[in-house]
C-alpha cells in the first residue's frame, strides 16, 4: 500500500512551499486586487527558475518531464498561497492541451517557450451565460481563421497565447485551436470579476489567426479530457485554499475572546471548524485517487476528476465562506485577508464548470460502470 | 501511487490465505448481531470454536506481544489478516470487545499473575469480556459515573447501575470504572476493577431498542463484593485508567457496511419521479454524487491510513472523520431513499418494500449508530480539540466535588 506522494514529490512541495511564503504573501494578492495589475510578475518570474512552468513539459521540449503528482503538490501550495499568478491556465490547461493535442510542429513551436515561462496561455471555452456543451460552442474554425467571442477567459489579458474550442465548420465537429492573442484580429478587454486578484477577460476573434490541432476524431471528447486533468490539478489548487482558510479561521479563534474566552472554545465554532476539517479531508482522499489516476492515465480518471472536483469545490466554498464567519465583522473588510478565499474559491469552483455539471458527470459514469 | 502490498505484505497475505482456506467455514455466517433477549448459545460456541482455532495459529490477536499469545506483528498485518477474514463467514462479535478494550487494558494495568490467569483465556474465547462505563446519568461525560464501590476490609462493595452494555448476558468477567470519592472533584473520584459477572448481586437486563433489536444490556449492581486485588490502578487514578481503554474503543467503533451511494442508485432506477426513472431527476443525481464523494473519500481516507501503517509511520489525524461522516451518511441516503418511494417509503416489510426494506431498516437503526462510541457532537470535540487544537469547553465541574455538581434527572 503506497497511496501518498514520493518523497521526491514532497520535498518540491516544500520547496514550493517556502518559495511562496518568502514571495508571496497575501499583500502581493493585495496589490494585484487593488492596482490594475494582471498578475504579480514577480511570483511568476520566481515559479518560472524553480521550472515549475516546464513541470510535465517532456525534456525533449524543455520541460522537466516529470508526472502529474509533481504538478499536484505544487497546485496545492499555490492555492494555500492564494498566488495571483496565471498558473492553472497556461499550465493545467494550456500546456496540457499542446501536450496532449498538438501536432509535432506545434509542441516544438510552443512548449519550449511555455516551458521557461517566456509565453503565457490559457484556454477560452465559455461563451455565454449557459454551460459549454457540445451544442451551445459559436465560435467557427474556417480556412484557418476563427470568429466569435469567449467570456470568461482566465488570464485572458496577460496571455498571449490561447487554446480557442470552436466549431470547425468543414466538418462540423468541435476542434481545438492555437490563437495568438496578440495580434491584431483579436479583441480583449479585461472584465471585472468576484476575484480581482485574478485576471480575466473577454476576448473577441475577427478573422483571427487560428491554428488548428490534431484531435484525431475526439471531438468534444477532448475538451473532456482536458477539463478532467484541470479539475484533478485545481482540486489540489482548492484544498491548499481551503486548508488555508481553516487555517485562519482557527488561528482567529484562538486569539479573539468573547464573553470572557476564546470563541475557539465555544461547540459552536468547534464543530464548525471540524466541518471544514473533513470536508478538507474527503477532497483529498478523493483528489489522491485522483492524482493517481490522472499520473498512471487509470480507466478511472473520468469518474475521480469529476469526485475531486465536486468534493474540492465543496469543501473549499465551505472553508473559506465559514471562516468569514468565524472572524464576524472584521472578516467582512476589505482590510482582512480572509477576502481573497472567498473570492477563489468561487473563480476556481467555476473554473471549470459547475458542481451541477460535475455531479451530473460523476453519475454518468456510475451509471455508465453499471455500479450497482 | 499505487495500492500493492510490498513483498512482505505479500508474502503474508499468501500466509493467510492459505490458512483461511484451510481453516474457515464459507458457511452461513453466525454471531455478528447477537440479540441480548434471545441469546444463541449455539452461535457463541460456534464463535469460540473460530476463536480458538484463530489463537492457535498467532491471528488472534496479531500486534500482540508474543508473551501473550500475540504474532508479535505489525498492524497492517492485522488489517491484511482481516481483509482476508472478511471473504468468509467466519464467527464475529462476540469477542471483539474483550480483545480490542479489556484485556489491552489489562494488560497494561494488572499484575503479571492476573495476565497469565485472564489473557489466553480471553484470546482462545474460553472467557467473554465486557465493558461497564456508561451509566443512565454518563454517557458522554462517562467521567460522570455514579455507581459506588465501598471500602470492606479487602473488598469493596459496589452498588449502582450501568447501561448500554454489550454482550454482559454472555459475559464471564467485566472491567468497571466506579466512583470512590464523591467528596473530590469528578475525574479524582473514580476507581477502576475487573469483576466476574457471575459474582452475587449482579443483574442483566436486555434493552429493547427503537429498531427492535436488543444489543445491548442494562446491568445493576447490589451489594456486588469485589476484591481489592481485582482494582486496576490505585484508588482515585480510575479515570486515568479509564483513558486506556477509550483509546482502544476509539480505533474499535466503527459503522457496519450499509446501503450506499451505489444502492441509492439502484433504488433511483427502479423508481420513477415525474413519470420518469428517478436516476434521471438532477436533483437525484446530485444527492448520488454528494454521498459518493463521501463514501468514496473515506475509502481513500483508510487507503491513506494504511500507507502510514504499511511504512511503519502512525496514521496522520484524518482518521479521526470516519463515524463522523458515515453515521449520519447512513441517516440521511436511507431516509432521501425512502422520500423517493414517496407514501411507500413508510413500508418495512421486506417482502413489499423497495430492495427488502434496507433503506427503512437502516434509518431506523443508523439514529444509534449517530450516538455509539461518541456521539456526532463528541466526535466533533474530538477533532476540534486534539486535531484543530482549540481549546475545551469552559468545565464548571472541574473544581467542584462531584456531590456538589447540579444534577437533572
Amino acid at each position: 500500500m503506497n497511496f501518498d506522494f514520493s518523497e521526491d514529490q514532497k520535498m518540491l512541495k516544500e520547496q514550493v512551499s517556502k518559495f511562496l511564503s518568502d514571495n508571496c504573501s497575501l499583500d502581493v494578492a493585495r496589490d494585484i486586487l487593488e492596482s490594475d495589475k494582471t498578475y504579480s510578475e514577480e511570483v511568476w518570474r520566481g515559479l518560472v527558475d524553480l521550472g515549475l512552468t516546464g513541470t510535465a513539459i517532456p525534456e525533449e521540449y524543455g520541460g522537466l518531464g516529470l508526472g502529474a503528482l509533481e504538478l499536484c503538490v505544487v497546485a496545492e501550495e499555490l492555492g494555500r498561497a492564494a498566488a495571483p499568478v496565471p498558473f492553472s491556465s497556461s499550465v493545467y490547461l494550456g500546456t496540457e492541451a499542446i501536450v496532449k493535442y498538438g501536432t509535432d510542429s506545434q509542441k516544438e513551436k510552443w512548449l519550449p517557450k511555455l516551458a521557461v515561462g517566456e509565453l503565457i496561455s490559457t484556454f477560452a471555452l465559455p461563451e455565454t451565460n449557459s454551460e459549454p456543451t457540445e451544442k451551445n460552442i459559436k465560435t467557427t474554425f474556417s480556412n484557418g481563421k476563427i470568429n466569435g467571442r469567449k467570456i470568461p477567459v482566465a488570464d485572458g489579458s496577460c496571455s498571449d497565447i490561447a487554446i480557442v474550442v470552436v466549431k470547425n465548420t468543414d466538418n462540423d465537429h468541435i476542434a481545438l485551436t492555437i490563437v495568438d492573442l496578440t495580434s491584431e484580429n483579436v479583441k480583449r478587454n479585461q472584465i471585472s470579476t468576484l476575484d480581482p486578484s485574478r485576471d480575466h477577460a473577454e476576448i473577441i476573434f475577427e478573422n483571427s489567426d487560428a491554428e488548428l490541432m490534431d484531435t484525431g476524431d475526439e471531438g468534444w471528447g477532448a475538451i473532456e479530457n482536458i477539463l478532467n486533468s484541470a479539475a484533478v490539478l485545481m482540486a489540489f489548487e482548492q484544498i491548499g485554499g481551503a486548508e488555508a482558510s481553516l487555517n485562519m479561521a482557527k488561528d482567529y479563534a484562538l486569539d479573539r475572546y468573547a464573553f470572557g474566552r476564546q470563541i475557539g472554545s465555544y461547540q459552536a465554532i468547534k464543530h464548525k471548524l471540524a466541518d471544514m476539517y473533513v470536508k478538507i479531508e474527503l477532497a483529498r482522499s478523493n483528489s489522491y485517487y485522483g492524482a493517481m489516476m490522472l499520473n498512471d492515465g487509470g480507466a478511472d480518471l473520468k469518474i475521480a476528476a469529476a469526485a475531486s472536483r465536486v468534493a474540492a469545490t465543496d469543501a473549499y466554498n465551505f472553508a473559506a465562506q465559514e471562516s468569514i464567519q468565524t472572524h464576524g465583522g472584521i472578516g467582512f473588510t476589505w482590510e482582512a485577508d480572509t477576502q481573497f478565499f472567498y473570492r477563489r474559491s468561487q473563480v476556481l469552483g467555476l473554473a471549470l464548470g459547475s458542481s451541477i455539471t460535475w455531479k451530473n458527470k460523476l453519475v454518468n459514469q456510475l451509471e455508465e460502470k453499471n455500479i450497482s | 501511487m499505487d495500492f500493492n502490498d510490498t513483498k512482505e505484505e505479500a508474502d503474508f497475505r499468501e500466509e493467510v490465505k492459505t490458512w483461511l482456506k484451510e481453516n474457515a467455514s464459507k458457511g452461513e455466517k453466525v454471531g455478528g448481531r447477537y440479540d441480548a433477549i434471545d441469546v444463541q448459545e449455539d452461535a457463541l460456541s460456534r464463535a469460540r470454536d473460530w476463536q480458538a482455532k484463530k489463537a492457535e495459529a498467532g491471528y488472534a490477536a496479531i500486534t500482540w506481544p508474543e508473551e501473550f499469545g500475540g504474532l508479535g506483528g505489525t498492524a497492517i498485518q492485522s488489517v491484511i489478516y482481516s481483509q482476508e477474514e472478511a471473504k468468509y463467514n467466519v464467527p464475529t462479535g462476540f469477542f471483539e470487545i474483550g480483545l480490542g478494550m479489556c484485556i489491552p487494558t489489562m494488560m497494561a494495568w494488572a499484575t503479571k499473575e492476573q495476565n497469565e490467569r485472564f489473557v489466553k483465556p480471553a484470546l482462545y474465547g474460553e472467557e467473554v469480556w465486557c465493558q461497564l462505563f456508561s451509566e443512565p446519568s454518563a454517557g458522554s461525560d462517562v467521567a460522570g459515573v455514579r455507581t459506588k464501590a465501598e471500602k470492606d476490609g479487602d473488598d469493596w462493595i459496589i452498588n449502582g447501575q450501568k447501561v448500554w452494555t454489550s454482550g454482559a448476558h454472555f459475559s464471564d468477567f467485566g472491567i468497571i470504572v466506579v466512583r470512590t470519592d464523591p467528596n473530590v472533584a469528578k475525574h479524582k473520584g473514580l476507581s477502576f476493577f475487573f469483576l466476574d459477572m457471575k459474582s452475587e448481586g449482579i443483574e442483566v437486563k436486555p434493552i429493547r431498542q427503537l429498531s427492535g433489536g436488543a444489543n445491548f444490556n442494562e446491568v445493576f449492581f447490589t451489594d456486588v463484593r469485589v476484591p481489592d486485588s481485582q482494582r486496576l490502578g490505585d484508588v482515585g487514578q480510575g479515570w486515568k485508567v479509564a483513558l486506556t481503554t477509550l483509546m482502544n474503543e476509539r480505533l474499535a467503533i466503527g459503522v457496519p457496511k450499509s446501503a450506499d451511494y451505489s444502492s441509492l442508485t439502484r433504488a433511483a432506477k427502479e423508481v420513477d419521479l415525474n413519470d420518469q426513472p428517478a436516476i434521471k431527476n438532477d436533483l437525484v443525481r446530485s444527492k448520488i454524487a454528494d454521498w459518493y464523494i463521501q463514501a468514496e473519500g473515506l475509502k481513500y481516507t483508510k487507503m491513506r491510513t494504511l500507507t502510514a501503517l504499511s511504512k511503519g509511520e502512525t496514521p496522520g489525524p484524518e482518521s479521526s472523520i470516519g463515524k463522523i461522516v458515515s453515521a449520519p451518511k447512513m441517516q440521511d441516503l436511507a431516509s432521501f431513499a425512502m422520500d423517493l418511494q414517496g407514501a411507500a417509503g413508510i413500508i418495512n416489510d421486506s417482502e413489499i418494500a423497495l430492495l427488502h426494506s434496507i433503506f427503512q431498516s437502516q434509518w431506523l437503526s443508523a439514529a444509534g449508530y449517530r450516538i455509539a462510541g461518541g456521539t456526532d457532537e463528541i466526535l466533533r470535540n474530538i477533532v476540534a480539540e486534539r486535531v484543530l487544537g482549540l481549546p475545551q469547553d469552559v468545565r464548571v465541574d472541574k473544581a467542584v466535588p462531584f456531590n456538589e455538581l447540579p444534577s437533572g434527572r
